[in-house]
């Protein structure tokens, strides 16, 4: 493959010390599984994280040695030569907290009961993520990444970093992000937890003890959710009134391409997510809002951010509009922050942000070239 | 990073102005080239706003911080007085929004900068007296694919300033590098004019 960090594979990490979270409930116990690629130099200067959106996790880049074709979610953008150049920067990826691909959430065995925890896990939020990040930070011995960088949920995470820990990075990349989601969000995000939670497989959270799974719920959170990470236009070009069959027949089964389209990526979805995860990770979407705790004044929130900013937004993104990353922009200029904005013209909505697009890809060559210069200097 | 060898004369005329360690806004600021030169010479700290795809990535290579805008959507973004210059140079004459433009130039900044073409230079008018319109190395395009919408002489802007109360701090007129003192209008082919809301 080319330009491909190539073989990789996840390594865990233990942690005993207990970890308050915000909400007040604490998790005695918990590992993260992560992977890194590229190396450390000698002044542990030049360490990147990357923080995952709602559905991904700590398979960043490269393939696993027994799974050829499970490319990580982001290899387009890292690896020898790419944007985020693993010849130069030593790059992590991690799950979060609450997450399904390996790190201790809902579906992880509580040790103490010896069952999955279920409804037992506590609500996780972004600044929690920020804290576990921090130690897995710790142990890995980086005192000051070079750059901390996220999309859409994990862009507000890496926006959280510079609140949390102002002078544990130089670089902050906040990609297709938001400050806070608007009240339309919170709302397709509740539609959405709303399916699981009525499916009669959902058995309150603890449905691995009645070995069901609520995949009718996941299955529509997730057809909703792709319905608002796509653009309009897009959906248009690609499906438009496209009939599966050439005629309709006035019933109610698949008769257009998008609905096929739709039914086939959230079956796919709901085949290997967990529902109490995606349940989680909205949550944590909603919960988001740093300029709470300062009068609801962005400005007066990101006071602290000590680092220089990159914020990208993508034209056609009506759930993460580019007017929400402006919102972060003008709070940076107001603070004085060295930020630099590109709002990219893609025609993918949200999703673009996961896509190959020439001038997004040359904005982060650019900006990453800058930080690597820093580094070598 | 390269050195800048050849500075634009415009912008070493412009950069004169600008004292050490002032807060710049460069409006139109293409590939970065004078605020990286600032940021090098003076240690002025500003952004560069810029709409062309091109450019943005220009002036990431060139380290200097940028913000991707529409000038003619205004300056929104921006806090009342939080530049000490605003800069808008060449691009006056390509802007559909002049006159909001520079009254929001004066929001955020304490003093404004332009630059920009001369109508009134002699070639110019000898173009318009031969019964066409002037095409020249300070106005590369023909009258159907340019983008000077809003074209004047040294005369014109120095009425507008009148009109709209703005106070002139400074002049400066050139023509192939050089400076010009006699006749500016006439003999001028680019204007610089420093200037601020009249007190």
């Amino acid at each position: 493959m080319d330009n491909s960090v190539g073989i990789v594979s996840a390594q865990r990490a233990h942690f005993d010390t207990p970890l308050t979270l915000k909400s007040g409930a604490v998790l005695p116990h918990y590992d993260l599984v992560y992977e890194t690629y590229g190396a450390l130099n000698a002044a542990k200067s030049n360490a990147i994280l990357i923080c995952h959106a709602l559905s991904g996790h700590h398979h960043v880049a490269g393939v696993y040695a027994d799974e050829p074709k499970n490319v990580g979610w982001w290899d387009n953008m890292i690896g020898p030569g790419k944007p985020i150049d693993t010849n130069q920067f030593f790059v992590i990826g991690l799950n979060n907290l609450g997450g399904c691909h390996g790190s201790t959430g809902p579906s992880s065995l509580d040790p103490e009961t010896g069952q999955p925890y279920g409804s037992a896990f506590p609500v996780v939020t972004v600044e929690d993520w920020v804290e576990a990040q921090a130690r897995l930070a710790d142990r890995l011995g980086i005192g000051q990444f070079a750059a901390i960088v996220g999309g859409s949920l994990g862009g507000m995470q890496a926006l959280q970093w510079s609140l949390s820990y102002p002078a544990r990075m130089r670089h902050v990349l906040v990609i297709a992000a938001a400050p806070k989601l608007t009240a339309q969000n919170i709302a397709f995000n509740d539609v959405a937890r709303n399916a699981i939670l009525t499916d009669p497989d959902f058995h309150g959270g603890d449905y691995y003890q009645h070995h069901t799974v609520p995949k009718r719920g996941l299955r529509l959170a997730r057809m909703l959710g792709h319905i608002t990470y796509l653009s309009d236009d897009v959906m248009a070009n690609k499906f438009g009134r496209e009939l599966r069959h050439g005629k309709v027949n006035y019933g109610y089964e698949v008769e257009f391409q998008i609905e096929s389209y739709l039914r086939y990526q959230g079956d796919k979805f709901a085949g290997y997510f967990d529902a109490n995860t995606y349940l989680l990770m909205t949550k944590a979407l909603d919960y988001f809002d740093p300029a709470h705790d300062y009068e609801h004044e962005l400005n007066r929130a990101l006071a602290r951010a000590q680092a220089e900013f990159l914020v990208v937004s993508f034209s056609t993104d009506w759930r993460f509009s580019p007017e929400r990353s402006r919102e972060i922009v003008n709070a940076l200029l107001h603070n004085k922050r060295r930020v630099s904005y590109a709002e990219i013209t893609s025609a993918h909505g949200h999703d673009s942000f996961l896509m190959e697009d020439e001038q997004y890809i040359a904005v982060m060559r650019a900006y990453l070239g800058r930080i690597a210069q820093e580094c070598a200097a | 990073m390269s050195p800048l060898t050849t500075l634009r004369p415009d912008f070493a005329a412009i950069a004169r102005w600008i004292p050490a360690g002032a807060s710049v806004l460069d409006l139109g600021c293409g590939d970065g080239s004078l605020l990286r030169h600032l940021a090098d010479t003076k240690q002025v700290r500003g952004y560069g706003v810029e709409i062309a795809d091109a450019d943005i990535v220009a002036c990431l290579n060139n380290g200097v911080d940028v913000i991707q805008s529409n000038l003619e959507s205004g300056l929104s973004g921006f806090e009342d007085g939080a530049f000490d210059y605003v800069i808008l140079s060449q691009t006056l004459q390509a802007t559909r929004h002049t006159e909001p433009l520079v009254s929001e130039m004066l929001r955020v900044g304490r003093e404004a900068i332009v630059s920009f073409p001369n109508f009134g230079y002699w070639k110019a008018r000898l173009n318009v007296l031969r019964g066409q319109m002037p095409v020249s190395a300070e106005l590369p395009y023909q009258w159907y694919d340019t983008p000077n919408v809003h074209l004047c002489t040294l005369d014109d802007f120095e009425m507008f300033c009148a009109n709209s109360r703005l106070t002139i701090l400074d002049r400066r007129v050139m023509t192939g590098g050089n400076e010009v003192g006699f006749l500016p209008n006439l003999l001028g082919a680019t204007a610089m004019y420093r200037f601020k809301r009249a007190e």
